[in-house]
């Protein structure tokens, strides 16, 4: 693992509202390395979101900042990817066209025509989305949909892939499908990925560390956990296996001892 | 497309191949049946009413009086076809004639200046109306986009739309008659006035409900699609082309079907009062005329507005069908 990647510094955002500024995050600090897969967990309503969409450009911290390879973030940007939560697929536009769309923009000099249509396909075979590669998203399932918003992130070669809550909407089996998947891409890309997820199992199986948060406002980090399980990760094998099984209740320790939601 | 599956074939292919009779009798009553006896019902009413009217002009005119009309207006139209045809004939014949005399002649020919017949009319109206109403969706398109994309430009647009929308064609037309005499001065006027009089009255009027709904469907991109747009960080012109006006599209279409509607009821007292050629004008003539057989041509106008305002409603279903990505939602 090499030095740091991307930076979090003192990162803090206040929302202004009708009845003055809410605080939502305070504090964050954050460092990642290449090719780290980083899983953000908490509470719903502590800021996952709120510091995903910071580092995707979509929000400016009010203070701190967010540095990428050494650069100030501060617009979004395809380097930074982002798997939305509800997929955020063209409705009108096949699973083809959708990453087409990404990789024209991302790729509009530096590949030809038939690279293009390499690059797309390569990347919808990669999640296993090449045999229905022409249908439209309201012709396939959700996992499916998921499936081709993955493909289009993975497309725009990211250095750093943003995930929030990718599988929250789908079913346990198809869910458990996705995350085998993703754990292949990982293996043969080696991204970055920052993943949202309120899944105990889902965080632990995947991340390299988990991140959990203070409840809001003005959450922030409360503790890291390093996960040092060998890669690849077998969900059967590590299901009896007495180390997952403990910082899978290091997890479920810090959410419902030290940060109970209180109001509900 | 499977012709056999046409929601007007099906039922009587199954009934054919002796699937489901009685269901498909069933269809076949509610699908032909029915209309045919709202149909006959109706016919009966106006007969009965009819006879009981007694206008200036004589009884008011029936079924059979109304399509007796239509058979003459039909008659009239041949006869002045073959007229049409004659004189070219002759005009032909004549310059032959000439040209073999003198050689150097070089005959010019001369266009065929007959009233035009009720078919000619009809033409004329659609051609006036198709333009007023694709200058309308030119106009509108743009201007719905751009304030649907800007809250501020909706805040500012809005009240403007809101108060011109309700405004009646014939409050506009002396003005635009005005306008039109005073800023179309040419010597070789490529349009006829009246013409021009009747399409921009049609286009004041038929652009404000493709502004509305196009603004509406602008304002259905939900925030993830903005996302998207801005982490690929597409150009305003590309999010525009590539988002916005393909999720617009379902609403926009809604808009210039209503905005359709509106241009051709429009049309028809614009013509009217323009003294355009076309519908209008013909019942306006019909009805200056004032002979026994007025009110019964009349009679045969009206229903062929109807006919033609239905025909053009399915057109642009049609195209609506075509164009919307959202199969979920029934058009009807």
């Amino acid at each position: 693992m090499s030095e740091v990647h991307l930076e979090l510094t003192d990162v803090g955002i206040e929302f202004p509202t009708p009845k003055g500024p809410f605080r939502a995050l305070e504090k964050v600090d954050l460092k990642i390395k290449q090719g780290e897969f980083i899983s953000l967990i908490g509470h719903s309503g502590c800021g996952k979101s709120t510091v995903l969409n910071i580092v995707a450009g979509l929000y400016e911290a009010t203070e701190g900042g967010v540095l990428l390879d050494g650069r100030e973030v501060n617009e979004p940007g395809p380097e930074r990817a982002v798997v939305f939560q509800n997929h955020s697929l063209l409705p009108w536009l096949t699973a083809y066209e959708n990453v087409e769309l990404a990789v024209d923009q991302v790729f509009k000099r530096s590949k030809t025509a038939s690279e293009k249509k390499e690059w797309i396909e390569h990347n919808l075979k990669l999640v296993h989305m090449d045999h229905a590669m022409h249908k439209r998203p309201d012709e396939i399932s959700g996992g499916m949909k998921q499936r081709v918003g993955i493909a289009r992130a993975l497309a725009m070669q990211p250095k750093i892939m943003l995930m929030d809550e990718p599988f929250g909407a789908l079913d346990a089996l198809t869910r458990a499908h996705l995350q085998d998947s993703l754990m292949e891409i990982q293996k043969e890309l080696n991204n970055t990925v920052i993943m949202i997820t309120h899944d105990v199992d889902e965080a632990v199986l995947l991340s390299d560390r988990i991140v959990m948060m203070t409840n809001g406002p003005a959450a922030s980090i409360g503790e890291i956990l390093s996960v040092d399980l060998p890669q690849p990760r077998d969900r059967l094998a590590l299901a009896d296996d007495p180390t997952y099984n403990h910082y899978r209740s290091e997890v479920l320790r810090f959410l419902y001892e030290k940060q109970r939601k209180v109001n509900h | 497309m499977n012709p056999l599956k046409w929601s007007l074939v099906e039922p009587f292919y199954k009934l054919l191949i002796g699937e489901d009779r009685k269901g498909q009798i069933n269809n076949i009553t509610k699908m032909i049946g029915l209309p045919i006896a709202g149909l006959v019902v109706f016919l009966l009413i106006w007969q009965g009413a009819s006879s009981n009217i007694h206008t200036s002009l004589g009884q008011f005119p029936g079924p059979v009086q109304t399509y007796e009309q239509f058979i003459s207006l039909q008659e009239e139209a041949e006869a002045s076809a073959l007229k049409e045809e004659k004189f070219y004939e002759r005009q032909a014949e004549r310059n032959a004639q000439r040209v073999e005399k003198d050689p150097g002649y070089v005959p010019t020919i001369r266009d065929y200046t007959g009233p035009p017949t009720f078919f000619e009319q009809i033409g004329r109206s659609l051609v006036t109306v198709m333009s007023g109403f694709f200058l309308a969706s030119i106009i509108a398109i743009p201007i719905g986009i751009v304030i649907g994309l800007s809250a501020n430009a909706y805040a500012a647009v809005n009240p403007l739309i809101q108060i011109f929308k309700p405004v009646s064609p014939l409050a506009w037309l002396p003005l635009v008659t005005m306008v039109v005499s005073a800023v179309y001065v040419t010597d070789d006027p490529a349009f006829d006035k009246a013409f021009l009089n009747s399409m921009f009255t049609v286009l004041l009027c038929c652009l404000w409900p493709t502004i509305i709904n196009t603004a509406a469907g602008v304002a259905t991109v939900t925030q993830d699609l903005k996302n998207v747009s801005q982490v690929l960080r597409l150009s305003w012109w590309t999010h525009v082309r590539k988002i916005v006006l393909p999720c617009s599209i379902p609403m926009m279409f809604t808009g210039l079907r209503i905005s359709l509607g509106i241009a051709w009821m429009v049309l028809i007292a614009a013509e009217m009062l323009a003294q355009n050629p076309g519908l209008g004008k013909f019942v306006w003539d019909e009805f200056q005329n004032g002979s026994s057989n007025s009110l019964g041509r009349i009679m045969v106008a009206v229903i062929m507005i109807g006919i033609v305002g239905f025909i053009l409603d399915r057109g642009m279903l049609i195209l609506q069908k075509a164009v919307s990505w959202d199969k979920s939602v029934t058009l009807r």
